[in-house]
């Protein structure tokens, strides 16, 4: 019963201290808001530019074509050689008709051009899908070395261009919202440490009353809880409400809906979970540091 | 067995200054001594490695058959919840009532809430504050917020009493005050108390056991001493 006594006294105590020290107390929730606005908008920064440059390498394919005098049945020999090649996604069929039909819908030129031509000048051919767009040169090769294979291209010089930059984007964006959650520790944890500064007498006359250590950090972590908690509603409501009424807005697309954004549900629920998570730890996690300075362990 | 015991004790700060050397003494269950000496004779690091704020670089300080001095960080407070401090700076919450000065002691340590009344009523009754539960520190004066930190350390019954300088920042009518309190404390629970002080007046008035340190080292111990202002201090 006894530690059962001593966690119910630490979070009223928890409470109460809030209160007592209440501008202390919002001078953290106040930094804690700032930072986890901050690292808000870094992570709809970072999914969406993830979203983005994922659509945009589901579209990078290799295109393999068959040689013109393949019959049916090696048709279907090559497209499960194909599929037997490792990390392929997905492998469609495309005839040399379809092709027709698709290339006369490009220009009234190439129209008049493929109608005028009496046979069909193109190849049959298997629209490639990789699970990883890193994947699209090797896997290109290897088509091409199966028998009955015209060529394969992938857009050759351009994807790798593509790739690199998605990698720099992602890795940038990645890099700020750590560098930002990082920030956030610090600020919480600096301005907790100035809470119990002020405080640094009642650890004393715990410490020489016989308090035990943990019974002494439990409501200074407590609170650095319940003010992490309190410091990520603010950042939680504007993210909700700011990102649905901008999506509305801005119909779902930016960039003249050249890009488009990651749809509100269930985005900004996960993103207040993360919020709410980084403002908790952060906050029990600075200020079980600044406790143990007066501790004396 | 006694139930203090100091064996060749040495504290030597990271500084290099050494505050006790080859220190040795006794103390016996129920008495009350007196801890004088100059400024820097080591009366305040004896006091501390009491309650093991200090730890003897060398020797042992053995209390009630344990030596503190091997006791580990994280269980000092067990012996912590056997003493009672009193300090010169009385140490109390400005936001605290008196009585919840004294009860922190003891919410502190999980004691349940219906054990607690009592025994902070009887403590602020044994130092004469039962009629200001509800005052603050800052609405006391300074002899009766000394008065509510004795109340603060006696109130889990303490075996042994800690005093470093109670009534170093107290008038003299107010020093005698506290030291009928402390006496009677004494007397009534047969508490032990160590009592480190500069006040020569209580020393001679009071007639108990005065340790006299010099440098560090134990000068003289008398069981019935007096102040010596000439020779020591």
């Amino acid at each position: 019963m006894k530690p059962f006594r001593i966690i119910i006294r630490s979070i009223r105590d928890s409470f109460k201290s809030i209160f007592r020290n209440f501008s202390l107390s919002m001078a953290s929730v106040i930094c804690t808001t700032i930072t986890l606005i901050l690292v808000a908008l870094a992570i709809i920064v970072t999914v969406n530019v993830n979203h983005v440059t994922k659509s945009m390498e589901e579209e990078l394919t290799v295109v393999a074509y068959v040689k013109k005098d393949v019959g049916s049945d090696e048709v279907k020999q090559i497209e499960n050689k194909i599929k037997q090649i490792e990390g392929i996604k997905e492998v469609v069929y495309k005839s040399k008709e379809e092709w027709r039909l698709e290339m006369k819908g490009y220009s009234s030129t190439l129209e008049v051009t493929l109608d005028y031509l009496e046979t069909n000048p193109l190849l049959d051919s298997f629209i490639v899908t990789v699970v990883d767009v890193k994947d699209l040169a090797p896997t290109a090769k290897e088509i091409r070395n199966i028998t009955g294979i015209q060529n394969a291209n992938y857009g050759e010089g351009m994807v790798e261009g593509i790739i690199s930059v998605f990698d720099v984007i992602k890795n940038v964006t990645f890099a700020i919202v750590i560098a930002l959650v990082i920030v956030t520790a610090f600020l919480i944890s600096n301005t907790i440490k100035l809470t119990i500064f002020s405080r640094r007498n009642e650890i004393e006359i715990m410490r020489l009353v016989g308090s035990s250590n943990t019974s002494i950090k439990l409501p200074f972590i407590i609170e650095g809880f319940l003010l992490g908690i309190v410091g990520s509603l603010i950042p939680i409501i504007i993210l909700i409400y700011g990102y649905i009424i901008a999506y509305e807005k801005l119909g779902g697309t930016v960039s003249f809906g050249l890009i488009e954004l990651v749809k509100p549900m269930p985005f900004v629920f996960y993103t207040s979970l993360v919020l709410v998570i980084i403002g908790s730890v952060v906050g029990m996690f600075g200020s079980s540091r600044a406790v143990r300075k007066y501790l004396k362990i | 067995m006694k139930f203090i015991r100091i064996k060749n004790c040495y504290k030597v700060y990271k500084n290099g200054v050494a505050a006790i050397a080859d220190l040795t003494l006794d103390i016996d269950k129920g008495e009350f001594v007196f801890v004088i000496g100059a400024s820097g004779s080591g009366k305040s690091t004896l006091i501390k490695m009491l309650y093991r704020e200090e730890r003897p670089t060398k020797g042992i300080v053995e209390i009630g058959g344990i030596n503190v001095a091997k006791l580990r960080n994280r269980t000092v407070y067990k012996l912590r919840r056997k003493l009672g401090i009193v300090f010169q700076d009385f140490k109390l919450l400005p936001k605290l009532t008196v009585y919840e000065n004294v009860a922190f002691a003891l919410e502190c340590i999980g004691m349940k809430g219906k054990d607690i009344r009592p025994k902070v009523v009887k403590a602020l009754d044994h130092v004469g504050l039962k009629d200001k539960l509800r005052c603050f520190p800052n609405e006391l004066s300074g002899g009766e917020q000394q008065r509510v930190c004795i109340a603060r350390a006696i109130v889990n019954n303490p075996k042994l009493l800690i005093c470093d300088e109670p009534t170093g920042n107290l008038d003299a009518k107010t020093s005698k005050e506290i030291m009928t309190v402390l006496d009677a404390i004494n007397k009534d629970l047969g508490t032990t108390i160590i009592m480190a002080t500069h006040d020569k007046d209580i020393v001679n008035r009071m007639k108990k056991r005065v340790i006299i340190l010099d440098n560090g080292v134990l000068a003289e111990d008398h069981a019935i001493g007096t102040y010596k202002t000439k020779e020591v201090i």
